[in-house]
């Protein structure tokens, strides 16, 4: 129990600082040397990093959600039906396919950057929200396709055969009834999705280039090393950002492990 | 069954659930990942047109780069010293979160919140904590007497790339604690009596029964994370970035300098397809050891 409270300690510390920090004046955050907590509390820090000179905060969390919200609901569209008939069906070409599936878990758009970059430039799509969103829907896709398969082969298939029996087609067997089944693994993948789409840096480092385009993630990084760093506006707006992320992943907590090893662990 | 009758049917059939998704793979992970390895072979402008080929002169000017074997061994270091070190800390910690105990939901919420939070963020609190002046990190190193004075861990090149090895470890822990906890979870309990009954001591029992049932997890969280630290590009670029020269850059982080600093896109998709080559023996070996076409055939 000691070990287990040490550890909860060490994995906390660094956001409490975070925490702490975003509360803390601007000449506090710069104090040598510095105190553990603020000298005067700043909670109305929370309100003016929005519109604070140094930074369009207000602008890169937009960018955030518009990217993030927009590759979960591509990522939705285009996993749900693969899913379901992969789970399904067997038919020529689906072992391929799950194939293709494993091989994107492994490539990343860190690796593929250079090629992203010139292939977005072609489209004529370089510095534009709709880049990020395909890119994070695809780099997001084996997850969301492998969870959702678990789910939908977990379906007994005589609720299906049933429905067939009823006269529903496939599309309204999927909605009707299956859908309703699997909804904890849809949850998984939109969150999953989501926060991996909010986390991701390199491919936005590249094709992002205008201040007020960019995701919080590059849009922070940019700050780090420059003298006038606003430190405790930073460290807010990444507590705004980290407290959703932290708590929608505390509710997928069992089904996270299952996408990402595509149920070779057994 | 009707299923080998009509083939060619079974297969139109299936075309317009799983056409969105091959699409997607095709057109955002495949298509880029055959026009880098194009350009790598092309003389390509600083704004990115492509003026003609180039052959291999690309490849052969990342070549007579004299910061490249450096960078080669940083790059087996950085991977080597984050996977190795963090695998050896989630096996100790999962077996802890495993056992009951009071708080341990607690516990286990606090090991997720890494995992869950941008590793941009997570960078910059240690960025900041560890900063010599002001840095609430180095002044607790202090005030505990670990350290007699402050340090500038992120300002001379060796203990800035030891500092980014240790938040790589601290990033990973989570995602590696919960997939062997998953196995732990598929031992089975009556192997694990049979021990005891047998009189084997808790060395004994750990290494002959429980590690044998999370091969499967270490093989598969070993490769991920192998991966996933080879591309990592945050952790190094906003530890080390400022440093002059290269002297804590893996193939990674020297790609985004040829790629943003020189726009040399030529040279960086060259860099680019030689890591891509790495990663498809990593990929090659995952397919091997880990098996994942198992789950499908099932």
């Amino acid at each position: 129990m000691v070990a287990g409270f040490i550890v909860a300690v060490v994995f906390v510390l660094p956001y409490l600082i975070m925490l702490l920090t975003s509360l803390k004046g601007r000449y506090d955050t710069l104090a040598v040397p510095p105190t553990y907590l603020p000298k005067a509390w700043y909670p109305q820090n929370y309100i003016t990093m929005w519109t604070a000179t140094q930074t369009p905060l207000l602008d890169n969390m937009i960018a955030t959600l518009v990217i993030s919200v927009g590759a979960t609901m591509l990522m939705f569209v285009v996993c749900i039906p693969a899913a379901y008939y992969t789970a399904r069906f067997r038919f020529p070409g689906r072992g391929v396919f799950m194939f293709l599936v494993i091989v994107t878990q492994m490539l990343q758009p860190t690796l593929l950057a250079t090629g992203l970059f010139q292939q977005f430039r072609l489209l004529g799509l370089n510095d534009t929200w709709l880049a990020m969103i395909l890119i994070n829907a695809a780099f997001n896709l084996t997850f969301a396709i492998w969870i959702m398969h678990a789910f939908f082969a977990s379906v007994p298939k005589e609720v299906n055969e049933a429905a067939e029996l009823d006269g529903a087609g496939k599309w309204g067997i999927l909605w009707w009834v299956n859908l309703r089944l699997v909804w904890p693994g849809i949850v998984t993948a939109l969150i999953y999705t989501f926060v991996a789409s909010a986390n991701e840096f390199s491919a936005s480092l590249v094709i992002l280039t205008s201040a007020t385009k960019q995701p919080l993630s590059v849009a922070l990084s940019a700050f780090i090393g420059q003298y006038d760093t606003a430190w405790q506006y930073l460290f807010g707006v990444s507590i705004v950002a980290i407290v959703p992320s932290v708590i929608l992943f505390v509710l997928i907590e069992k089904h996270l492990v299952g996408g990402l090893t595509a149920g070779s662990i057994k | 069954m009707a299923a080998n009758r009509r083939p060619w049917g079974q297969f139109l059939r299936a075309v317009p659930w799983l056409v969105p998704a091959a699409i997607l793979i095709f057109g955002v992970v495949l298509f880029p990942a055959g026009y880098l390895l194009y350009n790598s072979t092309r003389n390509i402008g600083l704004s990115g047109l492509d003026v003609g080929p180039a052959g291999i002169s690309n490849y052969k000017a990342l070549l007579a780069r004299p910061e490249l074997p450096s960078v080669l061994l940083n790059t087996f270091i950085w991977v080597a010293g984050v996977v190795i070190v963090q695998l050896l800390i989630s096996l100790w910690l999962a077996q802890l979160l495993n056992n009951q105990f009071p708080g341990r939901r607690w516990v286990r919420i606090a090991v997720l919140i890494p995992w869950a939070a941008s590793v941009v963020m997570t960078t910059m609190v240690f960025v900041y904590g560890l900063d010599p002046y002001y840095g609430i990190m180095n002044r607790f190193l202090v005030d505990v007497h670990i350290l007699s004075a402050s340090v500038g861990f992120t300002q001379q090149p060796v203990p800035a790339f030891i500092t980014a090895i240790a938040i790589g470890i601290f990033i990973s822990v989570p995602f590696t604690t919960y997939v062997l906890l998953a196995g732990l979870a598929g031992v089975p309990p009556e192997v694990l009596e049979a021990a005891t009954v047998d009189g084997a001591g808790r060395a004994r029992t750990y290494f002959s029964v429980i590690m044998p049932c999370l091969r499967g997890a270490i093989v598969l969280s070993t490769l991920i994370n192998v991966i996933n630290t080879f591309n990592n590009l945050p952790v190094l670029k906003l530890i080390t970035g400022s440093l002059p020269g290269y002297p804590d850059d893996t193939t990674t982080t020297l790609m985004f300098k040829i790629l943003q600093g020189e726009h040399s896109i030529g040279v960086a998709s060259a860099l680019a397809a030689v890591n891509f080559i790495i990663v498809l023996v990593v990929v090659a070996i995952y397919l091997v050891a880990a098996k994942p076409m198992r789950a499908v055939e099932s």
